[in-house]
């Protein structure tokens, strides 16, 4: 066996190979068009799509319809945790609604939420509001399930050591269920972020609510494929962003948990 | 058993048992009945016509979905996503297990895979209309380039952390590399798999409702869509139940696959909690 090669070796070779596959695939894109195997109508050049991105970039129109997307995403997301945690919270500490609750919840979970978007559209029209139903529906579940595990999940020991010295309920729950029940909150709440921007981009492009999703479609429709890649290439790397960001809050709120055992769940 | 070989001391026991279940039946139909009734109660009461009766909806859920829509809607929606599912789940693993066991080509992909991955499914769809056309094979291939990133992605990660003891054995005991990799690679995997094919299935079955919202003539998606635009209330709302149904289904149907695949699995996590 050879010797090992250092540890700043190797991660300068996984760059390097991870940069290597990035540049092939768009040599092949590039070259998929060039050698006609699919006209540029349907599969436009890349070096297009790049210039496009760049022209959208400075677009002010561009912005606004991706705040209104990251409005609806945040909004959903936000109200979906908060309705979760509390719910989920109560559920989960008292045996009883958890036993009564399962089969109501372990049924209404498994509907997917895009089956709801007519509804959403018949009770709201073509606003942000018929978005929010969806991803309100759709984020919630992650969350609540994964918050009834962690409150469940307060070990048995430490439980009967703080009441048998007496901590208040209040007390309880800040130094034993939160603690225990964070690490299982933060995996709900990175799923149910990418969810989230999922059903936003969705709804948009299906109700028809001003954003993203309904600039693809609408690029779609008049036939602009370029202008459609690039936007697709704009929620890849917003995707890319959201889960970035939310494993980075994972890991520094969990800083003090010695492992991250959340992972598993997800 | 013990009740045909004990049948006189069961008196006591037999009647726990029997509240035991008859208590854990309260609990489980309780609330559903609960809600359902009030749904009922309130529908008939209020002038909201966009929340028909449960009734109304299980009669419209019937009269819909029973006879030729059957054959039309359901069974083409099926069908695409079951063949979605398999094939997404079969290259996905078969792919996974490769780049997996590659280390630069592991590192090669996984930053495209990533990207991939982070492309929310529903824009494939436009994509797939371009390339293919309204056509059934547009649908199959949206809802596998949607729902093969779960599965692949979380065959990669699992495959990479085979146990490096157990590995080192394999290979000092001299086992094929078929072997290998049927009895240690793929069970050592197997929990992240099914994890992923679990997101996998989500993935599909939202593709494939969308996919038949958009431009399509039949199918689930359709006929919902249809029926909304068409102030079809209760048929709509069939169709949401039925929806529902299906998902319930498929996590029924997961449900038993990944007790049976992880049955080893489970035991051992349990052993260590107990």
């Amino acid at each position: 066996m050879p010797v090992r090669p250092s540890r700043r070796l190797r991660s300068l070779r996984k760059v390097l190979l991870g940069v290597t596959g990035l540049v092939g695939f768009l040599l092949v894109w590039q070259l998929i068009p060039a050698l006609g195997l699919i006209s540029p109508e349907y599969l436009p050049y890349v070096t297009d799509v790049a210039v496009r991105l760049v022209d959208e970039l400075r677009d002010l129109a561009f912005w606004r319809r991706l705040g209104l997307t990251m409005t609806a995403w945040a909004i959903g997301l936000t109200v979906a945790t908060l309705a979760a945690v509390v719910l989920g919270t109560i559920v989960g500490l008292v045996p009883f609604l958890r036993r009564a609750t399962h089969t109501t919840v372990e049924f209404l979970r498994p509907i997917p939420s895009v089956a709801l978007i007519p509804l959403a559209v018949l009770m709201f029209g073509i606003q942000m509001q018929s978005a929010l139903v969806i991803i309100v529906f759709a984020a919630f579940w992650q969350v609540f399930v994964q918050v009834i595990y962690g409150v469940a999940d307060v070990d048995a020991v430490a439980r009967d050591t703080a009441r048998s010295f007496g901590l208040t309920r209040r007390e309880r729950l800040s130094h034993l269920v939160l603690p225990t029940a964070l690490p299982y909150l933060m995996t709900g709440l990175r799923l149910a972020a990418a969810v989230a921007l999922i059903l936003a981009i969705t709804a948009e492009m299906v109700i028809g609510n001003l954003g993203l999703g309904r600039m693809i479609e609408l690029s779609r429709s008049a036939g602009d494929a370029v202008g459609m890649y690039a936007l697709v290439v704009v929620t890849g790397v917003l995707g890319l962003l959201v889960n970035l960001v939310f494993r980075l809050i994972e890991r520094r709120s969990l800083g003090w948990h010695q492992s991250v055992r959340g992972e598993e769940v997800s | 058993m013990t009740t045909h070989t004990r049948p006189i001391a069961l008196g006591p026991r037999g009647r726990l048992a029997w509240r035991r279940i008859v208590s854990s039946l309260l609990h489980a139909l309780g609330l559903p009945f609960l809600l359902l009734g009030a749904w009922g109660l309130w529908s008939t009461f209020s002038a909201n016509r966009f929340f028909p009766s449960p009734l109304t909806i299980l009669g419209a859920l019937a009269d819909t979905w029973i006879g030729p829509a059957f054959v039309e809607d359901v069974l083409p929606s099926l069908y695409r996503l079951a063949i979605g599912i398999i094939v997404s789940t079969a290259v996905g693993i078969a792919a996974g297990t490769v780049i997996g066991l590659f280390r630069w080509l592991r590192e090669l992909l996984e930053p495209l895979l990533e990207f991939f991955r982070a492309i929310p499914p529903p824009v494939l769809i436009p994509i797939g209309m371009l390339l293919l056309g309204i056509t059934d094979t547009m649908k199959v291939v949206v809802i596998v380039s949607g729902a093969i990133w779960p599965i692949l992605l979380n065959t990669i990660e699992g495959v990479r952390a085979t146990d490096s003891v157990m590995t080192e054995t394999a290979t000092s005991f001299q086992i094929t590399w078929w072997e290998r990799l049927w009895f240690l690679v793929l069970p050592a995997a197997s929990p992240r798999i099914m994890a992923g094919v679990r997101q996998g299935l989500s993935v599909a079955l939202i593709l494939m409702v969308i996919s038949e919202m958009f431009g399509s003539s039949s199918g689930l998606g359709y006929r919902i869509a249809y029926f909304q635009r068409n102030y079809l209330i209760a048929e709509m709302w069939s169709g949401i139940l039925l929806l529902g149904l299906v998902g319930i289904f498929l996590a029924t149907v997961f449900g038993l696959v990944e007790r049976r695949v992880l049955r080893w699995y489970h035991g051992i996590r349990e052993v260590e909690r107990a």
